[in-house]
């Protein structure tokens, strides 16, 4: 079966990203942070350094290790946060219609507008530095996707049959929104969600690279250590690391 | 809420007054003028316990609208509905939950009137619960009982709508409407999306359940064979309003409006006698009804009375049949 095999090969890699996740301190050869030596700067990869190390000697290999915590609770706490803002908003509008419909469309118009990126540096120098206010701000700039999708799967599934049936029954609101129009419109919004969390690991590394503005900086997830990697040029065969949209 | 004016007649267990459904559409802010869609226009139902009343007409008729007019799901304009002792039209004082235990509804497709999500016994416990039946035995007792009643197996519950064929899924859309107990059930084309080989099953399942849980239908339907086969009495609407109202036997033997003569005309009969006539042309737009009669432009009867006056007050003759149509008395000498 097609799906099947890639259900299957999709699902080992997620489950390898959250496995290295989970037992980093087990995974990594040195502590990210303070295993640095300069002894050992710039080395290139070898059975000792993996993935070799870099400017200040630390092991990358570790840090890459260590960064996918940091990379996997951004992406899927922020993408999390996202969704709901986005699935509550898109529903309700759809469904209510009227002045809130409005008032919803021209907040999404405005995120819309706003480079999210942008959006989300401000909200980060208004909280400070820091994981829980790098999820704050990623969790809050990224939600007009899913709102939009929503929205226009809650409009044209509202006059189905069994919406109106519902409605005849003496369900309300909520409970037609919850039973019977969520369910129905899950797929696309898990798709968009997927992508957003993808987006939202990039995003962390993006606003690190160009302002540091992400965690505190000796802590970066998973896509920032590529840079370093990237410095020397004996080491170009590291591009790998670099994300496909590096500033 | 029951309050005593509503129910002159206790064997009347809906009655409709003057239901005005208008939709505004659009217009106004930009200075346009704002159009209003006047979907229904003034019409009066009487629905007897135990009967089944049969509401006729073309697509854009306005059919549906009073169907959610009846059911709540539409504020209508102006005019007065009663279920049962209950007025509906009063918004605030009607109790949603106590009207879907009054009035239900048996939708026209049943490829989208089922929630694909959900298992048959889903769709028809949470009502139950919602309801406040709260004992499990009790609950899978009805639903056990409810899938019987409408000829499917108990076992069957567990499974969701696409494992089930056309007809088998209306089956589920009535036993979803009926597992509250209602006392009216509107009937919205229940049979025009299936297979003609399944009409004939679908209707008899829904004449067995009205004789065997003594319900009361509306039955909304564009085809006057189907109605024929069902309804005790007949309203034909046309654009918005009620032309011809009365028991069976005055409408399929002695029509008096043109238009339900076109209808049953366009019954199909292999031993068809003489077309009574046939309509011309298309509904007119409800946005712009033409001057007159409404039905004057695809009338074979019209005269200059049609063309320049609005059509008459529905006249109720003593025998209970009413006809809106100012030549209804000449049309019917001709055909006698």
């Amino acid at each position: 079966m097609k799906l099947g095999t890639s259900a299957i090969i999709g699902g080992l890699l997620f489950a390898l990203a959250i496995f290295v996740g989970l037992f980093a301190p087990w995974l990594a050869h040195t502590d990210p942070v303070m295993g640095a030596n300069l002894m050992n700067a710039e080395e290139p990869p070898s059975w000792i350094w993996w993935f070799g190390t870099d400017a200040q000697g630390r092991d990358i290999y570790s840090r890459v290790v260590h960064g996918a915590r940091i990379s996997l609770t951004v992406g899927i706490v922020s993408q999390l946060v996202n969704s709901v803002i986005g699935v509550t908003l898109g529903l309700t509008a759809g469904y209510w219609g009227g002045w809130w419909d409005d008032f919803v469309n021209g907040l999404t118009n405005v995120m819309l507008a706003i480079p999210s990126l942008i959006f989300a540096l401000a909200i980060m120098a208004v909280l400070g530095p820091g994981l829980t206010s790098l999820l704050i701000a990623l969790g809050l700039t990224n939600w007009s996707f899913t709102c939009r999708i929503a929205r226009a799967s809650t409009l044209s599934l509202k006059s189905q049959g069994y919406v109106q049936a519902a409605r005849v029954l003496g369900y309300g609101d909520l409970r037609i929104m919850i039973t019977q129009l969520l369910p129905n419109m899950i797929g696309p919004i898990i798709v968009i969600g997927t992508l957003g969390m993808g987006g939202a690991v990039l995003a962390e590394a993006r606003s690190r690279s160009s302002v540091s503005a992400s965690v505190h900086p000796i802590q970066a997830g998973a896509a920032c250590c590529r840079r370093h990697a990237t410095r020397s040029p004996q080491r170009r065969g590291f591009q790998c690391f670099r994300g496909s949209r590096s500033s | 809420m029951a309050e005593p004016a509503g129910r002159p007649d206790d064997n009347v267990i809906l009655s409709v007054k003057d239901l005005a459904v208008h939709f505004p559409l659009g217009g106004g802010l930009l200075g346009g003028d704002r159009r209003v869609l006047r979907a229904v226009e003034g019409i009066d139902l009487e629905l007897k316990r135990g009967e089944c009343l049969g509401l006729v007409g073309e697509s854009g008729c306005g059919k549906s609208t009073v169907a959610l007019s009846l059911l709540g799901l539409l504020t209508p304009t102006r005019g007065r509905i009663v279920l049962d002792g209950h007025v509906v039209t009063e918004r605030r004082s009607v109790d949603r939950k106590r009207l879907a235990r009054i009035a239900q509804m048996v939708f026209q497709d049943p490829y989208a009137s089922l929630n694909p999500r959900q298992t048959v016994r889903r769709m028809l416990e949470d009502p139950l619960r919602l309801h406040g039946v709260t004992a499990q035995s009790e609950i899978d007792g009805r639903v056990a009982e409810m899938l019987r009643q409408v000829g499917l197996r108990p076992e069957q519950a567990g499974r969701y709508p696409h494992e089930f064929s056309g007809g088998q899924r209306q089956r589920i859309g009535i036993a979803r409407a009926l597992i509250l107990n209602p006392k009216i059930v509107i009937c919205d084309e229940p049979v025009s999306a299936l297979d003609v080989s399944i009409r004939a099953q679908i209707i008899n399942l829904l004449l067995e359940l009205k004789e065997s849980l003594g319900l009361s239908y509306i039955m909304i339907s564009h085809d006057l064979g189907v109605v024929e086969h069902m309804s005790d009495r007949v309203a034909v609407m046309y654009l918005g309003r009620i032309v011809e109202t009365g028991g069976w036997r005055d409408i399929f033997e002695r029509p008096a409006h043109p238009y339900t003569q076109t209808l049953i005309s366009a019954i199909p009969d292999p031993l068809r006698r003489v077309p009574l006539a046939t309509a011309r042309g298309e509904l007119p737009n409800p946005l712009d009804p033409p001057d007159g009669c409404a039905f004057s432009p695809r009338c074979r009867y019209a005269e200059a009375v049609c063309h320049r006056e609005p059509g008459p007050s529905l006249e109720t003759r003593p025998d209970g049949h009413a006809v809106r149509c100012w030549r209804a008395d000449e049309i019917a000498s001709q055909a006698s």
